[in-house]
This record gives structure tokens, C-alpha cells and sequence, in this order.
């Protein structure tokens, strides 16, 4: 297959021949990690404003196996926007044009006869896997590096004892709201983690509970996501903006807070 | 990056307002070079005070590249391999800017020193007066364009800069955002402002 329109791989339809969309794909394949990858060009017909994105990736592999070839390789789990699976560049916007994930987006966001560019989350943290799968598990690291709390197990606690002000759990739960997905890397300029690492770190900074660990915390995660070749923030807004549950660049702001009073208490990153 | 920047904006500030004095005439303009050059005596000898804003200011010039050159190749490493398309969604104009932008203001720092400061690169010779050399150097067109252009980048570089230093340090949040943005934009454009008073005014001949 070759990235040119004349001999771009046609596929049949999918509903009422004529009344749905026309779409040429330009996707990146890579069939796996050491190969260099490439955009490849399918047209696909009659497809339908009403299907998300993922769908008509769905539709678009039926074909393609169809055929013989090999489908495109694209992340995706619960398909209702809450497991942050389903991350890839659309037109050059994470989760395409809507600030949504892909699985929640839709194809009426597209005309009929566009050209939609599908590529990986590009980050050295992130590698490729295959096509369009990138390896995210270097947010499970940096969680690992402080995303959690010292509790004592047993009986639940009694809720009132530990009172929370509103504003600390509004705050705490809009960056709890942080799925993981990547968007916010793909799309920074730096390729920098610092929102996910901020949203974690705010999360659990602003409840009582995350207070033990507040220092170790915020500095712990911060030299993970370095270890781990993200890059480093500049503020540019990016990453908020792409980002499918809106968090806000405030909790950027609120992680340089904790870990400039973190490292004044003395606390130091574990080698 | 942002206490090496805050370092320079408040000697902006201060260059900003005795740049003014030009307006008063050339003994005022002189004489206040000359104040720089004198401030604490008896106390402290020779240009004592001139030559601790001169450290204070490399060193922070200094660290400012250091930290702006360490971010760019850590963003290099963290994507080697770029996007076949990439859309911007929300970054400034600034934002852009900063890299290239500071790498020209840097530039202009060198030629604005040897041409205002120690008078090598400026038609009246280092056995002139600042004022003198002043209006020889705004009175070349294109050295005036070079300053024109070099102070509108560092008037953005500022309007980012300024947001993001708040970021780092940690001050901003959600209801601080705008107020902190907007007074970016009106410091710049007061700054800058000031600072381009003075070339335009040898342009239309007020300072001659």
C-alpha cells in the first residue's frame, strides 16, 4: 500500500450506498517498534455522521480484513470516555477537533469529503507499539512514585470526622477527573507530562488524607516524569486545552507551589 | 528561568525610566550616566554599584540561556520524531516566540552594549558622550529597526514570560489567571512603550 490517493486501498459502504459520508484516512502504520512507520491513504464511503470516530475505525478494519491485510492497531477499552484507552492524534489535535476522547467523538464533527490525518501520541515516553497503539505506562510510574496514600485498613472511618472544605473537594475532584489518557502530552510542544503529574499531585495535595505524603509525593513524581524523558513545561496551554475533562492549568501552578515548599522543607527524590 | 527573568524585567524597569531622562536634554541624560557610574561614593570606590548590577545581570542572563537551552533539548529528546500534522489549539503568539525570540533579543543585548555602552559599534566612537551616542545610533535607520524590532519581541517575550514565571513560582490559579495576563499585556505595552519613546522621538527630530 502506498501514501498516495490513485492507489489508496477502496472500501465498500457501510450504510445506505450514497447517503453517507466519503472520507479519505491518511493513518500512520508501523507495524511494530523498530520499523520505520508511514501514512497510508483508504478511502472509505458511506459513512455515518451518527458513528464515533472509533466505530468508523471499526468499519474501516472490517474492510481491511476484508481484504487480507493487516487492520490498523488502535488503543480502546470502555468506548464511553472514562478509561482514557483511546488516545490518538486526529488532524493534528489530540482527540481530533472536539475537546473530548475519540471514543466520544463523532464522525458529524467531519464534512463529507475530508481528509482526516489518524497518527500515535508522539513521545519518547510514549513509544509506538504498533500503528497507532503508543505504551502509556510511564504514567503508571509516575503514579507509582507517589500516587497513593498511607491509610490504616479495617473499618470504613466515619465520613465526618475528617471534614473536607468545599472548595478542597471541588478542587481535588476536578483533578481526580484526570484519566490518563495522554492528550495532554501529545499535545504539548515540550512533549511534557506536567499536566498528568500536576492533576495527580493535586488530587491527593488538597484532601487531609495526602497530607502525610505531601512533600515526598510531589517531588518523587516530578523526577519520574524526568527519568522517564518527558519533557519540560513551559506554560504554553496547550496540553489544557487538549485535554478531554478540562483540567485546568491552575494545578500546574498548584504542583510548582508544593514542590518549591517541598524541597525548601528539605524533602529529595528517592534515587 | 523565572527568577533569572524576573532579575532582568526589574532592571528593565529601572533602564526603562532613566532611558526618559533623554527627553529632559543631553546635560540631564549625561549626567544621570554619570550618576551610575558614581552612586555610593565616598562609601563604595569608583563604579562599585554599576559593576554589581553588571554581575547580577550577566549572572542572571547567564542562567536564563542556561535553563531556556536545557528545556529546548529536553523537549528535542522527548519527541525526536515530529507530527506529520500538528494543529495548535491554544498556544500565543508569544508562546511561539519565545525560543527564536529570546535567541534575537540575546543577540540584540551584544549589539546594543557594543553600540550604546562601549561605543564600538556606534558612528561617534567611545569618546563621546551617551547622549551623543545615542542620537548617532537612533539616527542610522537600520539600527533603529533592529531596536524597534528586538524590543517588540521582548515585549512578547515578556507577556508570556511573565504568566509563565507566575506558573513556576507557583502563584497563579484559576481566578488569578486573567488578572495575571492581562497585567502581563499592560506591563509589556507600557515597557516596551517606553522604551520606544526614545527612538521615535530622534526619528521626528523632538531629540537632536
Amino acid at each position: 500500500m502506498t501514501a498516495t490517493r490513485e492507489d489508496a486501498t477502496h472500501v465498500g459502504s457501510t450504510v445506505e450506498p450514497g447517503r453517507g459520508m466519503h472520507l479519505t484516512l491518511r493513518v500512520w502504520r508501523q507495524p511494530n517498534p523498530s520499523v520505520k512507520g508511514k501514512m497510508v491513504t483508504y478511502e472509505l464511503d458511506d459513512i455515518s455522521p451518527d458513528m464515533s470516530f472509533l466505530e468508523m475505525l471499526d468499519v474501516l478494519n472490517e474492510h481491511i480484513i476484508m481484504e487480507g491485510g493487516d487492520p490498523v492497531s488502535f488503543d480502546h477499552d470502555c468506548r464511553e470516555g472514562i478509561c482514557g484507552m483511546c488516545g490518538v492524534m486526529i488532524n493534528g489535535m489530540a482527540h481530533g477537533p472536539e475537546q473530548t476522547t475519540t471514543c466520544q467523538l463523532h464522525m458529524r464533527s467531519f464534512k463529507d469529503g475530508d481528509t482526516i490525518d489518524i497518527e500515535p501520541w508522539r513521545a519518547t515516553a510514549f513509544p509506538v507499539i504498533k500503528d497507532l497503539a503508543v505504551d502509556r505506562r510511564a504514567f503508571d510510574r509516575i503514579i507509582q512514585a507517589g500516587g497513593y496514600i498511607s491509610a490504616p485498613t479495617g473499618t470504613a472511618p466515619e465520613a465526618h470526622s475528617v471534614p473536607v472544605p468545599k472548595k478542597d473537594a471541588d478542587a481535588a475532584f476536578d483533578a481526580a477527573t484526570c484519566i490518563g489518557c495522554g492528550a495532554c502530552v501529545a499535545a504539548c510542544p515540550n512533549a511534557s507530562s506536567m499536566l498528568f503529574t500536576a492533576a495527580k499531585v493535586s488530587h491527593l495535595g488538597l484532601l487531609p488524607q495526602g497530607q502525610p505524603e505531601r512533600n515526598d509525593r510531589v517531588v518523587n513524581m516530578v523526577a519520574q516524569q524526568d527519568r522517564e524523558g518527558f519533557g519540560g513545561c513551559t506554560n504554553i496551554g496547550e496540553c489544557s486545552a487538549a485535554c478531554p475533562k478540562g483540567i485546568s492549568m491552575e494545578t500546574i501552578s498548584r504542583l510548582n507551589h508544593d514542590l518549591l515548599g517541598a524541597l525548601r522543607a528539605g524533602a529529595r527524590p528517592k534515587s | 528561568m523565572a527568577v533569572s527573568g524576573i532579575v532582568m524585567v526589574l532592571y528593565l524597569i529601572v533602564h526603562m525610566i532613566g532611558n526618559l531622562k533623554a527627553f529632559s536634554g543631553a546635560e540631564a541624560f549625561n549626567s544621570y550616566s554619570g550618576w551610575i557610574r558614581t552612586v555610593g561614593n565616598p562609601a563604595l570606590p569608583g563604579a562599585t554599584t554599576l559593576w554589581v548590577i553588571r554581575i547580577v545581570l550577566l549572572v542572571a542572563v547567564v542562567a536564563h540561556f542556561w535553563a531556556a537551552i536545557s528545556l529546548w533539548r529536553q523537549a528535542k529528546r522527548a519527541r525526536p520524531q515530529g507530527y506529520v500534522t500538528k494543529k495548535p489549539v491554544a498556544q500565543s503568539y508569544a508562546s511561539r516566540t519565545m525560543r527564536w525570540g529570546g535567541v534575537i533579543v540575546g543577540l540584540f543585548i551584544v549589539y546594543h552594549v557594543l553600540d550604546l555602552t562601549l561605543g564600538v559599534a556606534n558612528p561617534e566612537g567611545y569618546d563621546s558622550t551617551p547622549y551623543e551616542r545615542l542620537v548617532a545610533s537612533f539616527s542610522n535607520p537600520f539600527a533603529t529597526a533592529f531596536y524597534i524590532i528586538a524590543l517588540v519581541l521582548l515585549g512578547m517575550h515578556l507577556r508570556h514570560g511573565i504568566w509563565s514565571a507566575t506558573q513556576t513560582l507557583g502563584q497563579s490559579n484559576k481566578r488569578r489567571e486573567r488578572t495575571v495576563n492581562a497585567f502581563a499585556l499592560v506591563f509589556s505595552v507600557v515597557l516596551i512603550g517606553g522604551f520606544l519613546l526614545t527612538p521615535f522621538a530622534v526619528l521626528f527630530g523632538v531629540i537632536d
